[in-house]
């Protein structure tokens, strides 16, 4: 019986709906937001080591067989991307108690948020492609609300943008959905996959995986349409704007690395060499936006950009080492970035501003802050022995192996501009003194409540030993994404877990 | 708004149109109807009361804020999906209770589901209305 595969859907809709029941309780709603996500990470935990030991598994909702029913499918990247986001949601559910405000708790934060996690691995878990575009909606619905919860007037203007671009894609993905359907008569991936050869017209199916290559790219915030994310990215609260820059656009680009493994493999030198190019632009046109901000979440949120380059440039490789790569970069690059974020909220608790110009001195304060942002600010830009080394080095060796030099030359240049904006951060936020006439009021740690610097710092701590241990014991994870990437690869044993695997 | 006619109609109307939408609601597995216009009925119910005595009377009939139908909507939606794993079955395989009820006829999972889809809509265009009213006053 694989009734735990709907787990990690039914936990998050379950503590929402309590919380929505205590819905002017705050106290009530921090306490279950903590319980659901501790629950949420020990299911991810069992799932990893389930689908690890025992190969593929499916569900079929309802008792209806496949393909005619809605399955709920896990395979290596499932759980990774399932684990990866109990990691982020517990995280984040320990900070948003640190610093979430009094206004944006009663209206709804928690509920919404648990039911953006449910959003975001039902996507994940399901095997049917319609059922996957339900899953954007339930996350993007909440995700919508989350970004415009609390009205002040930038984040408004940040939710409009955000809310055309990813509707935008949502209708692409709906009629691509649709014209697939009439191509090859399923939904189910699986069965899509099968029938995708038999089809006579091959061009048209390239046409559609265009199609859905515009669709999810806009959601992954590849170039040229990535505009969305730095608009609108850095308007919420820091918490908010954690889970989003971790969690949402890797909710795309799993979309991607699903469909161009199982789906879209007809005709690799065609779409797997758009993927590659638009990869090599993503990272430039990423690291080139963040060179020029002068704004602690706006370079990151380029930097987000720029990352999500290296994972495409795996997966358009198509080979077992580059799709290794892309699925250990989505991996660290999820804590990382997440991390990066809280630390930005830390740091505009303590000196109220998100400008690099009016902050500085943090490291004379907080020389362990300093050293917490210098962990994933490192690791994000590929500095041995941290989680991102392995990642880029990974992607490259396969770019190489592949002959595909422009795009190792792109992606080691990325790197260094990374490391550049990074070192840009460093300097001007932890390390210059800080000019007099532009400080803002500034609140020391020392006189918060002690809880309150307690569950803003642990998260931080929690994400950054995690970065550590991948970064200095990377084996069990290379070897744990070659084995994805080996699944990848062969969608044979997808096909077969789904259409003849399930219960 | 004032009007005596539409006051005393309500007062018969409403507990009609409850009526009328939970008997919506059960006839919905097979023919049509269902949740959906339950719940649509019942919140027009409730509507046309706020219209007719104002936004602190339907506070008085309705103890319950909107949100709370919407939390015990989807409770019963859950509720309906995870029964069946209990007895060993895929989540939300559609599970019937043996024999048949006069005028409901027969129960099962996909009845208390709907169920579900009746709060959660009556919660949720409640919740538009409360709004708009209070947005107003």
């Amino acid at each position: 019986m694989n009734s735990v595969l709907v787990l990690p859907v039914v936990v998050p809709f379950l503590s929402g709906i309590i919380m929505l029941f205590l819905w002017r309780y705050r106290l009530a709603q921090r306490v279950i937001n903590l319980i659901a996500s501790t629950v949420s990470l020990s299911i991810a935990i069992y799932l990893t080591w389930y689908i690890k030991t025992s190969g593929i598994q499916s569900l079929y909702v309802g008792a209806w067989q496949s393909p005619f029913g809605i399955i709920f499918t896990a395979d290596l990247l499932t759980v990774t991307m399932i684990l990866v986001s109990g990691i982020i949601g517990f995280a984040t559910a320990l900070y948003s108690l640190g610093t979430m405000d009094e206004h944006r708790e009663h209206f709804g934060y928690y509920p919404l948020l648990q039911i953006m996690i449910m959003g975001i691995n039902g996507s994940f878990m399901t095997g049917d492609l319609f059922n996957m575009f339900v899953w954007f909606e339930v996350l993007l619905i909440s995700s919508f609300a989350l970004v415009a919860l609390g009205g002040t007037r930038k984040q408004l203007e940040g939710a409009i943008k955000y809310v055309v671009l990813n509707l935008l894609s949502s209708s692409l993905f709906v009629v691509g959905v649709g014209i697939l359907y009439g191509l090859v008569g399923g939904l189910n991936m699986a069965d899509i996959a099968q029938r995708v050869p038999l089809v006579e017209n091959q061009g048209m199916v390239t046409v559609m995986a265009m199609f859905f290559l515009v669709s999810f790219g806009i959601k992954a915030a590849i170039f040229p349409m990535f505009f969305w994310l730095p608009a609108s990215y850095h308007t919420p609260p820091a918490a908010i704007s954690a889970i989003f820059a971790g969690m949402l656009t890797k909710v795309g680009v799993y979309a991607l690395f699903r469909v161009f493994t199982l789906i879209f493999i007809q005709d690799i030198p065609f779409t797997h060499s758009v993927i590659i190019f638009l990869a090599m632009l993503t990272m430039l046109s990423g690291v080139l936006g963040a060179a020029s901000q002068m704004e602690f979440r706006r370079i990151l949120s380029f930097h987000i950009i720029s990352q999500i380059g290296y994972m495409i440039l795996g997966l358009g490789l198509m080979t077992p080492l580059g799709i290794a790569g892309g699925v250990f970069y989505i991996f660290h690059h999820i804590i990382v970035k997440t991390n990066l974020f809280f630390v930005s909220g830390i740091v505009n608790e303590i000196k109220g501003s998100y400008l690099l110009k009016k902050l500085g001195g943090v490291l004379k304060l907080y020389p362990i802050l300093g050293l917490l942002f210098l962990v994933p600010a490192l690791s994000l830009g590929g500095v041995p022995p941290l989680s991102g080394f392995w990642a880029k080095f990974a992607v490259a060796k396969a770019a190489v192996q592949s002959q595909e030099y422009w795009a190792l030359g792109v992606s080691l240049l990325v790197g260094l501009l990374t490391l550049f904006s990074m070192i840009k951060i460093w300097n001007e936020v932890f390390w210059k003194e800080q000019k007099a006439e532009l400080a803002g009021e500034q609140r020391l740690l020392r006189e918060m409540p002690k809880l309150k610097v307690f569950m803003m710092m642990s998260p931080i701590a929690l994400l950054a030993i995690i970065t550590l241990i991948i970064g200095l014991y990377p084996q069990p994870f290379v070897e744990f994404t070659n084995e994805a990437a080996t699944q990848l690869l062969n969608p044979s044993m997808y096909i077969n877990a789904v259409l003849r695997g399930g219960q | 708004m004032k009007s005596v006619i539409l006051r005393t109609m309500t007062i018969y109307l409403l507990p009609l149109l409850l009526i009328f939408s939970i008997f919506l609601l059960f006839r919905g597995h097979n023919t049509p109807g269902g949740g959906f216009v339950g719940g649509l009925v019942s919140a027009a119910a409730f509507s046309l009361y706020l219209i007719g005595f104002g936004i602190d009377k339907v506070r008085e009939i309705l103890p319950v804020e909107p949100v709370k139908f919407v939390a015990l909507g989807l409770l019963f939606a859950v509720g309906s999906a995870l029964f069946p794993v209990f007895l060993g079955k895929p989540f939300m395989t559609g599970t019937w209770m043996e024999g048949r009820l006069p005028i409901i006829g027969s129960l099962g999972t996909p009845t208390v589901f709907d169920t579900g889809v009746y709060f959660t809509v009556l919660g949720v265009t409640l919740n538009i209305i409360f709004s708009l009213f209070e947005d107003k006053e």
